[in-house]
């Protein structure tokens, strides 16, 4: 066995692979082979870091070096400077750590979280399961396997209060239970990997970081409700994912971790990938298992409930990743442990894909009851440019958004349900001063109606008639009485949709207008977009007193709407205007103005 | 995957090699890197350490810092023990690694006569 002196852990996630890692691992061995230094430095491709906005991150062992925004063009001094002299280099350290403390985990982003379902992303190569073994993985399911009746890992599941992560928060011990107790000669586990919220990666994030968790906990699961087959549903659209779920379960099969006797015990597990074509209904747990079924993912009422009459008409359970990579650790540590994490009703913690108008861009894990204000000014690190913090949405497409006035209310199920969103599946959206509240309304709902199944007439033609009042709306053709309809058409579609995608699709419009109704009448009584978004509703001027007759707005107006002449003030012919906003851009002396 | 043993064996081993990424709570060994280090032969005298600690299947990190103004005494090492002690060994050569090794980290004997304080270093 050979010990190398130094590991470098270069982060290959989609975030950081879009932006050139691999090339960098590249360069990184030839670097290290030019100095001879294959025997002492290692390179180690792991998952997500989470803090993808500052990505591509290195991360150089033994001195916990966190190295960011590494292009291509760097890699040869981190080896030359630090591999091969020692003297690390200062100016690719991650902006967030000070002085000479260089280790990543003292960074503020890192700080305040608390790593359950991502403790090895980032951590540790997501293709190698002895990285994984290393860090007690597989021993939840040894300890299951051989100490454990499948009674007693119900009632740890039960115990610890663990809740759904994909967003609805169903108590997942409640749900092991049901299928548990159902009659049925064959009963089955599957994964709920079909991540489909815009914004929202992280259950990406724990496949491409730390696929074995997932394995691992199904097949707890199965033991728990007496299944020997499971399913991973996952979308195509998650390459690096699939390619290492396929070896991580190549793996798994191949030490006996998934197979016939696993622990020498007569418990068997099998496990087999199906991969999604990217319908956003396909994340419905009744589509999902209709599509596995091979047919077209469309739901289908319940009752029967899934624990009941699932796939293939048989007991099942549904959970979702990050749930999933939750189930080893309580395991290993048990309920009380997780109980002790986060909140009383919502135990644990919560991974966010945190993206938009926030410096920190990038994954979070942090307990259940921190408040929002943490995560986007601690962790976060607050709204770029100085810009005023308007609204988070959470729950993408069937969540709502949360208003400044309520930035200190502690993260859980509840309070978010009370505030008119959803926990969801954790995308976390955040809007400035320079969001329009109608046109994010616009944009969750244009993309319900594309992707709505059709099925149910609630669904596929409410949403499309919100869709069209919402559109009119935001051209300056809203009529008094708009937002009565959309009230109305918001709860009949709550009320009659099929499943809990069409049921929840008007949150957007709902909460918006909780919070931001004053926005709506602006649109439709002013015919003014308050924060300049709308096209349609804006003008562009020249004031005349600022304007040098420099002739560069009239230079890029491609509709030739300017005119005047040289040294003189301009003018704007609005009849022409396309308002494309390229004198905006251009002009030198800030002397136009969209209003 | 027969029984939990198995699954122990695996799991030593391989945090044995990941196990400098982990904070690291006993030995540590500084190795001067700088120019003068360099050029007085401190790369082989590192691959000694490291050549050494595997050979016992001793896990230290092993890292490097710069110039500390003696560069006379050049190739330098400094031993860090777990309570955060000190030792610099002077002059290096593979064939003092291999006792210092032996002596400092494996039986926990300061080799006084490669120290910086020792009679050979006098300042």
């Amino acid at each position: 066995m050979h010990i190398y002196r130094s590991h470098v852990l270069v982060c290959a996630g989609t975030g950081c692979t879009s932006s050139k890692s691999l090339e960098i691992i590249d360069r990184l061995e030839k670097g290290i082979i030019k100095n001879k230094l294959e025997h002492d430095i290692q390179i180690v491709k792991t998952g997500c870091f989470g803090l993808c906005a500052e990505g591509p991150i290195i991360v150089v062992y033994p001195e916990g070096a966190m190295y960011s925004h590494v292009s291509v063009n760097d890699v040869d001094e981190i080896v030359n400077e630090h591999f091969v002299k020692g003297r690390i280099v200062k100016r690719l350290l991650s902006g967030s750590t000070e002085g000479e403390n260089n280790s990543y985990e003292t960074a503020d982003f890192f700080k305040k979280q608390k790593r359950i379902a991502l403790r090895n992303c980032g951590v540790i190569n997501p293709e190698v399961i002895e990285e994984y073994i290393a860090y007690d993985g597989y021993q939840a399911l040894g300890k299951v396997l051989t100490e454990m009746t499948p009674e007693q890992v119900l009632d740890v599941v039960i115990d610890s209060g663990l809740r759904g992560r994909g967003g609805a928060g169903f108590p997942t011990g409640k749900k092991w239970l049901f299928a548990a107790k159902a009659a049925g000669d064959k009963k089955y586990v599957c994964c709920n990997a079909d991540e489909g919220d815009p914004g929202a990666f992280m259950d990406r994030s724990v496949l491409e970081g730390d696929p074995h968790s997932v394995i691992e906990a199904m097949a707890i699961a199965a033991y728990a409700i007496g299944s020997d087959q499971g399913f991973i549903y996952v979308r195509a659209e998650y390459p690096i994912a699939v390619k290492r779920l396929y070896i991580a379960i190549d793996q798994a099969k191949k030490l006996g971790m998934l197979g016939d006797h696993i622990f020498g015990t007569d418990f068997s597990f099998n496990l087999e990938l199906r991969l999604g074509a990217g319908a956003f209904v396909c994340g419905e747990e009744t589509a999902l298992m209709t599509s596995i079924e091979g047919k077209r993912g469309e739901p289908r009422p319940r009752p029967p409930f899934p624990a009941n009459q699932g796939l293939f008409k048989k007991p099942t359970i549904l959970n979702n990743v990050e749930t999933l990579a939750n189930i080893p650790v309580i395991i290993n540590k048990g309920a009380d442990w997780f109980r002790a994490i986060g909140t009383k009703n919502s135990p644990g913690t919560k991974v966010f894909a945190v993206g938009g108008k926030i410096n920190n861009t990038g994954l979070v894990e942090i307990p259940m009851g921190t408040t929002l204000r943490e995560v986007l000014y601690d962790i976060g690190g607050g709204i770029p440019n100085g810009k005023k913090f308007k609204a988070a949405q959470t729950g993408g497409p069937s969540g709502g958004c949360i208003p400044a006035e309520h930035l200190d209310v502690p993260i859980e199920y509840e309070t978010l349900i009370e505030l008119g969103s959803m926990m969801g599946s954790g995308g976390l959206i955040v809007m400035d001063e320079d969001n329009c509240m109608v046109d994010i309304a616009k944009f969750f709902l244009e993309f319900t109606v594309d992707e709505s199944c059709g099925k149910c007439p609630p669904c596929r033609i409410g949403t499309k008639r919100m869709y069209e009042i919402l559109d009119r709306i935001t051209k300056g053709k809203g009529e008094v009485g708009d937002i009565e309809k959309l009230e109305e058409l918001a709860e009949t579609i709550q009320s009659a949709a099929l499943c809990g995608l069409g049921k929840t699709s008007s949150n957007p419009v709902l909460s918006t207008l909780r919070y931001f109704r004053h926005e709506y009448e602006a649109h439709i009584i002013d015919k003014k977009c308050p924060a300049g978004v709308c096209k349609e509703l804006l003008d562009y001027m020249i004031i005349a007193d600022k304007c040098k007759g420099c002739t560069k707005c009239s230079k890029v107006c491609p509709s030739g709407a300017i005119s005047g002449k040289i040294k003189e003030p301009h003018i704007i012919d609005q009849s022409k205007c396309i308002k494309c906003g390229a004198c905006l851009d251009a002009c030198p002396f800030v002397a136009i103005i969209k209003k | 995957m027969k029984s939990l043993a198995e699954l122990d064996a695996i799991r030593k081993s391989a945090l044995e090699n990941m196990k400098v990424r982990k904070d690291n709570q006993g030995f540590k060994i500084v190795i001067g890197m700088a120019t003068c280090g360099i050029a007085a032969g401190a790369r082989p005298i590192m691959n000694a350490f490291v050549e050494e600690l595997n050979k016992r299947s001793i896990n230290v990190p092993v890292t490097m810092t710069g110039c500390v103004g003696v560069c006379r005494l050049e190739p330098m090492a400094d031993v860090i023990d777990e309570n955060g002690n000190k030792t610099t060994y002077i002059m290096l050569t593979p064939e003092k690694v291999e006792k210092i090794v032996q002596n400092h980290i494996v039986n926990g004997q300061i080799v006084s006569e490669y120290t910086i304080n020792s009679t050979q270093a006098v300042f």
